[in-house]
């Protein structure tokens, strides 16, 4: 059985080319994953670095970065982070990897599209690199772009700006992919309820992928336009407005954190039931709530913007919508603890970092009920108070999942096991270190301390020097993590189907798959979902 | 096999009728707004005109009449999606 | 019915084969959704700039050639007319009927840009184009008149140009027998995608030429 791994894997060349050739040019969607995961890893570590750095300046400004640089480092730290690594984030790598597994295909609907979709990221980032080196140096405006200054400054803004453009054609193309796969290549017997619920995730964010991005795509050609020509939509001196600018921008990218963080919620929905030994709790809502969570997420883009200028009526609308997406957000909570309540839970790492993702988003989701409220958010709109929020849902949210979904999936990807006890030690210089440094910013926010100084006031430099501590220990936690999974890598043990008596699809077939996912078609009887005397298929 | 799903081939004629159809209401919009017939309205007629030959374009040419309830869902869905953003960025324009 | 295809699809022969032809028309209709909204946030924009300049876009729109905008908008029509009935003609095998028009829907958006040509080289001419000093002298709601004007005929200016593009190489592919009465899902989508545009020119016309 063993001996087949390595020999008839997917890792094994076939076809027209060899070596790098075969990954470049596959259009298998595991290889395509892969690919992906090592790229988005690279830009996350360079990210964290950045990161660090800005932490450094803060407790001592001036002595590394003057301000114009640390402008950039903090454009470019949000760049990277979220338009190179967590908004391509779960879909590209996970999703790629898993969604024709789990559905019983062999491919996606368009393979062809999917490594155009990757060529198309690499091309991105190749010009966002661009954007770094050239004469002119990288962006200063902050990864939002905002009017009238990113039509005006001379850093390299039009460059990295087109290739955001073109990252955001990888994402149209891949949800657009997804969606139609998810459709028309459900195997037999598989009907919409009986699909895992990533796949459900996954689907919904396909469609805010398909519906939200091109509205950032014109907003970017607008400031190119500005740039080059003149066009002045931004420009009152042209009978422009600026707030349309940031209308625009917020329309896109308010779904863009659903498209962060609705995977994310998947991830998590697969890995307890496994590690609770038990199913999960409502099924058909924490399905439905996905597409509820796309739906009002897309309406609730002015709580970017309550002290910008909008007229009172439309501020009173957002804020209510705001209100209302906690709702589906609230009801996969408390599913996911339902589901472990009474369950026979099995510590293992990837329900680690999935219990984390379940503390650490409900810090930023209650936050995000806080600045959601008009009277508050006029206190701590701008302030460090947003910078914690945004980092509690994205990162201790979406990243916390990826790391989930990353220990859940590795012997699956890999074929090997890494080491346990480590990626728990990883784990808590991370959770430790990650709480440490961003709780710090809901006080220093709370406080009053303005984000994106470069130059803090005196009176914060206390918080300020613990939020920095912070980030050491979660840069250590981080390394700890992945020196575990490289070396997990390359010389642990080989992993079997199902090491963690997983019920879905990916873990009937071996580790790491052959390069066609199944032989025969699987063929779903009965509901893996549903009460435990319907289910016939394991 | 797969051509049970296919739609059934539109005749020659209905497309021709259509395009007509097309030809005389472009007429009918620039009579509106020449002979200036709906007055302060001529810019919502003009509109409401051309979202008649925008729905004969879709029904027709598009195969929209042959399409199954995926296809018709998904574009009240894309197409209710955007009415929602105008409609939500003018609750912030017109009321400042 | 549509659970036939499917079924039939699953298991590894499907791989091979690839996406059905359900599949293909829904991406189809999935990616012109993304520029509907593509275009729709412009529309957008001409919608606030003027309910807020409205005396300054009518005045703009003067400059505007009806009759040119008029010819425009009814080659536009007759070219979607020309492919969708090349299609329907490929289906029933007549391949070099279905060719002609293609070729022919080519002809017309050919001449639909060159007409643009023309009147984007009025404008030109006088002094109205984008940050000219001409158009700078005028008033905000001018300068955003043109500035959309520019922007959206523009930018639906190179969907065209794509379009002439893609339909140029389906009449390729119809040659080589790769799309086939039994095979023409790339046509159809081609087809698709030639009628959105014209939709999009649809609701530019009146709004750029028929608002004074």
């Amino acid at each position: 059985m063993n001996k087949e791994n390595e020999d008839t894997s997917f890792y094994t060349d076939s076809g027209r080319y060899r070596g790098i050739l075969a990954w470049l040019m596959s259009t298998d969607h595991k290889r395509i994953g892969l690919m992906y995961l090592g790229a988005l890893l690279s830009f996350f570590s360079v990210g964290v670095l950045l990161g660090v750095l800005i932490r450094l300046s803060l407790i001592a400004p001036g002595t590394i970065f003057n301000a114009q640089q640390y402008n950039q480092l903090f454009t470019i730290h949000g760049v990277m982070m979220i338009f190179l690594f967590i908004i391509p984030g779960i879909p590209v790598a996970f999703g790629n990897f898993l969604l024709p597994i789990m559905i019983g295909a062999n491919d996606v609907a368009f393979p062809r599209l999917n490594r155009f979709t990757w060529w198309l990221y690499l091309t991105g980032a190749l010009i966002i690199l661009l954007a770094l080196l050239l004469k002119g140096g990288p962006p200063d405006t902050g990864w939002t772009f905002y009017a009238p200054y990113s039509i005006e400054t001379k850093t390299n803004v039009t460059l990295a700006v087109f290739g955001v453009f073109i990252l955001g054609f990888s994402s149209i193309f891949t949800g657009l992919n997804f969606v139609t796969t998810i459709h028309r290549m459900r195997t037999r017997g598989m009907s919409w309820f009986r699909m895992p619920l990533f796949i459900w995730t996954l689907y919904a964010t396909g469609w805010v992928q398909v519906l939200a991005t091109p509205v950032l795509a014109i907003t970017l050609v607008f400031i190119i336009l500005g740039r080059f020509f003149g066009i002045g939509f931004f420009d009152p001196s042209r009978g422009g407005d600026p707030l349309l600018y940031e209308h625009l921008f917020w329309m896109y990218s308010h779904p863009a954190v659903y498209i962060m963080v609705l995977p994310a919620m998947g991830i998590i929905s697969e890995v307890i039931p496994v590690f609770a030994r038990k199913k999960i709790f409502g099924y058909h809502a924490v399905a439905l709530s996905a597409l509820a969570i796309a739906i009002v997420g897309y309406l609730v883009w002015g709580h970017h913007m309550f002290t910008s200028g909008m007229s009172d009526t439309a501020r009173v609308i957002f804020s209510f919508i705001t209100f209302l997406v906690a709702v589906p957000s609230g009801v996969k909570i408390f599913n996911w603890v339902s589901t472990l309540y009474k369950g026979s839970i099995e510590l293992s790492s990837p329900l680690l970092f999935a219990l984390s993702f379940i503390f650490l988003f409900s810090v930023g989701g209650l936050t995000g009920l806080i600045i959601g409220s008009l009277a508050p958010n006029l206190h701590l709109h701008g302030t460090y108070f947003i910078v914690a929020h945004f980092h509690y849902v994205m990162f201790g949210g979406a990243g916390f999942s990826f790391l989930a979904g990353l220990h859940y999936w590795f012997p699956k990807m890999f074929g090997r096991m890494y080491n346990e006890k480590r990626a728990k030690i990883g784990w808590f210089f991370l959770f430790t270190g990650f709480n440490v440094l961003y709780f710090s910013m809901f006080i220093l926010g709370y406080q009053g301390m303005p984000r994106r100084y470069f130059e803090p006031p005196p009176q914060y430099h206390g918080w300020e020097l613990i939020s920095t501590i912070g980030s050491w220990l979660l840069a250590t936690g981080l390394i700890t993590i992945f020196n575990n999974l490289i070396r997990g890598l390359f010389s642990g043990e080989k992993a079997p189907a199902n090491p963690w008596g997983g019920r879905t699809l990916e873990w009937t077939i071996q580790s790491p798959p052959p390069a066609e996912n199944f032989k025969e078609s699987p063929v779903i009887t009965g509901n893996p979902f549903g009460h435990e005397k319907d289910r016939q298929n394991g | 096999m797969q051509i049970m799903d296919k739609p059934n081939i539109t005749a020659y004629k209905t497309y021709i009728s259509v395009w007509m159809a097309l030809c005389i209401l472009l007429a009918i919009t620039i009579a509106v707004v020449k002979f200036n017939l709906l007055a302060h309205f001529s810019v919502a007629g003009s509109l409401f005109i051309a979202s008649i030959k925008a729905g004969l374009v879709l029904y027709y040419f598009m195969h929209l009449r042959h399409e199954d309830r995926l296809v018709k869902g998904t574009l009240i869905v894309a197409v209710a999606t955007l009415t929602l953003l105008i409609i939500l960025t003018f609750s912030d324009i017109w009321y400042r | 019915m549509k659970r036939t295809d499917r079924m039939a699809e699953s298991g590894p022969a499907s791989n091979i084969k690839g996406i059905d032809y359900t599949g293909k028309k829904i991406s189809m209709w999935i990616f012109l959704y993304t520029e509907l909204l593509f275009f729709g946030c412009m529309f957008l924009l001409y919608a606030i700039f003027r309910s807020q300049y409205a005396a300054e876009f009518h005045i703009s729109a003067k400059e505007e050639d009806i009759v040119l905008g008029t010819i425009n908008t009814f080659v536009l029509l007759t070219s979607s007319c020309f492919i969708a009935i090349s299609i329907a003609a490929i289906r029933q095998g007549k391949k070099r009927v279905s060719m002609w028009l293609q070729f022919a829907t080519i002809l017309c958006a050919v001449i639909f840009l060159t007409i643009k040509y023309f009147e984007w080289n009025a404008k030109i001419v006088k002094g109205i184009y984008p940050n000219s000093d001409i158009l700078l002298g005028m008033g905000n709601g001018e300068i955003l008149f043109f500035g959309l004007y520019y922007v959206m005929t523009g930018i639906h200016g190179l969907h065209v140009l794509i379009g002439i593009i893609v339909i140029a190489l389906m009449v390729y592919y119809t040659h080589k027998d790769v799309i086939t009465a039994v095979e023409f899902a790339k046509l159809e989508n081609t087809g698709l995608y030639w009628h959105f545009v014209d939709i999009v020119w649809i609701y530019l016309f009146p709004l750029f030429y028929l608002v004074t």
